[in-house]
């Protein structure tokens, strides 16, 4: 999957020179996909602009559909990392969480930003397209303050506004799918056309699971959302050295070779020598109220 | 004389402007599920009412990432991660003849949709919905999350503010 992601920008700029090809090829898979809603030639104006040609197929997918592939997502990581099941530190973790996603580029989403605990000493955090963020016990142990824990969230509330999970989608499956909605102009699409967008819709799960899960993202995404937080935290009023100080925790924490982190993540270190250069604000001291309900709301961990 | 020669200009040119900005009324579409208006451009504003997705707007004015808006007789001040350009559709057929062309306009519940997860749960029996269902009601207040800030001593500096 990583290597999908590093070749596709070469690629594009081989095989398709420019982006207003991109937009002729997009348009004739569309003209089957009139009125569908899954793709769309028009997308020039759309928010997500500056990410460049390569997004163009991942943008034609509406926050509505995104919900419902974030949704298949968490189910399927939630199925193999059973929630660890604390209504305080969930509602705790909540609380953080949507009150960071408001500092986001993108604190809209289809169906909000909701957070969960996963049930395993693994260090891992997930975050499925539209919102959906889990968080393992073992990385809840890499935080040791408030601002730490803000810093994990703040990065999976980047991968979601800079719509990572999306990008890992083969793009070979949004042209399928819009040929098969093609076929069909009205809402409800019967036996076999159902059958064969559910196979679409299967494939595109599988390419963010095992992109999440094994192989990770490029390095270049884990930068993006590392630098999103530092603005997220800033913007919420939290020193984003909190995220610098769980990466110095993670790097005591780590297993090398081990399949969580260790495995899907660049190395502690190195995250936190480009961090360094981002960080421009000094660390807030006063944190005696965040530190105590921090305290407090871990408990038990 | 040249000086107001000179703000005559400017004035005129302010008000075609301000015409041109009035004969083109930006409508957008409420891309997410329920919206919230509010009456000043920040989380913290009071709620003046809610929209539905694919509800209309008129674009007002903006202001850093917010956007005043007016729909159905109401207006107030919304995020623009909640809106698209695109004529978002409820019904086949319906927006046909309002949107420019096909490519701006979006059928809601096309694509990827509840039908496409209960295939896809039928065909995969072994997959846990019911933690989805349940993350997905977790929702805290606006007035908890101020509420949160305050008890933090967390100052914003932007955003949502």
């Amino acid at each position: 999957m990583k290597r999908f992601l590093l070749i596709i920008p070469a690629t594009v700029c081989v095989l398709l020179v420019g982006c207003a090809t991109i937009d002729k090829l997009t348009e004739a898979t569309t003209g089957l996909a009139a009125a569908t809603g899954v793709i769309n030639t028009d997308q020039a104006q759309s928010i997500n602009k500056s990410v460049g040609a390569v997004s163009k197929v991942f943008e034609s997918i509406t926050p509505e559909q995104e919900y419902y592939i974030g949704r298949t997502v968490a189910a399927t990581i939630l199925t193999q990392n059973k929630p660890y099941d604390s209504k305080a530190m969930t509602a705790y973790l909540n609380t953080l969480g949507q009150y960071l996603s408001l500092y986001s580029d993108r604190p809209e989403t289809f169906g909000g930003y909701h957070f969960l605990i996963m049930d395993t000493p693994d260090i891992n955090a997930f975050a499925a397209p539209g919102g959906f963020i889990m968080v393992s016990r073992g990385m809840l142990r890499c935080c040791k303050t408030e601002e730490a824990l803000a810093g994990v969230l703040a990065h999976e509330i980047g991968h979601v506004e800079l719509n990572h999970g999306l990008q890992a989608i083969d793009k070979s499956r949004l042209t399928a799918a819009a040929t098969i909605l093609g076929t069909e102009a009205a809402k409800n699409l019967g036996g076999k056309d159902l059958a064969d967008l559910t196979k679409t819709f299967e494939s595109s799960i599988s390419d963010i699971t095992s992109t999440v899960m094994n192989s990770g993202y490029a390095r270049k995404f884990e930068s993006q959302a590392d630098k999103a937080a530092v603005t997220i935290l800033e913007r919420a009023g939290y020193s984003p050295s909190g995220l610098t100080s769980m990466l110095q925790q993670m790097e005591k924490n780590i297993k090398p070779g081990g399949h969580d982190f260790a495995k899907t993540h660049p190395a502690p270190a190195d995250r936190i020598a480009e961090l360094t250069k981002l960080i421009k604000t000094t660390p807030v001291t006063d944190s005696s109220a965040r530190q105590s309900r921090f305290s407090d709301n871990m408990r038990g961990l | 004389m040249l000086n107001k020669r000179l703000l005559l200009t400017i004035a005129g040119l302010g008000l075609s402007a301000a015409m041109a900005l009035a004969a083109t009324a930006t409508i957008m579409s409420v891309q997410i599920r329920k919206a919230d208006i509010r009456e000043t451009p920040s989380y913290l504003g009071k709620i003046v009412t809610s929209l539905a997705y694919g509800d209309k707007v008129t674009i007002q004015a903006e202001s850093g990432a917010w956007f005043q808006i007016s729909a159905s007789g109401q207006s107030g001040w919304i995020h623009n991660s909640a809106l698209t350009r695109k004529n978002i559709v409820m019904k086949a057929g319906e927006g046909a003849q309002t949107s420019a062309s096909s490519g701006e306009m979006a059928l809601a519940g096309k694509g990827f949709n509840s039908d496409v997860e209960a295939q896809f749960k039928a065909n995969h029996k072994e997959i846990d919905f019911s933690w989805v269902d349940k993350m997905e009601k977790i929702k805290i207040a606006p007035r908890e999350l101020a509420g949160f800030a305050k008890e933090g001593h967390l100052e914003a500096q932007g955003g949502a503010k």
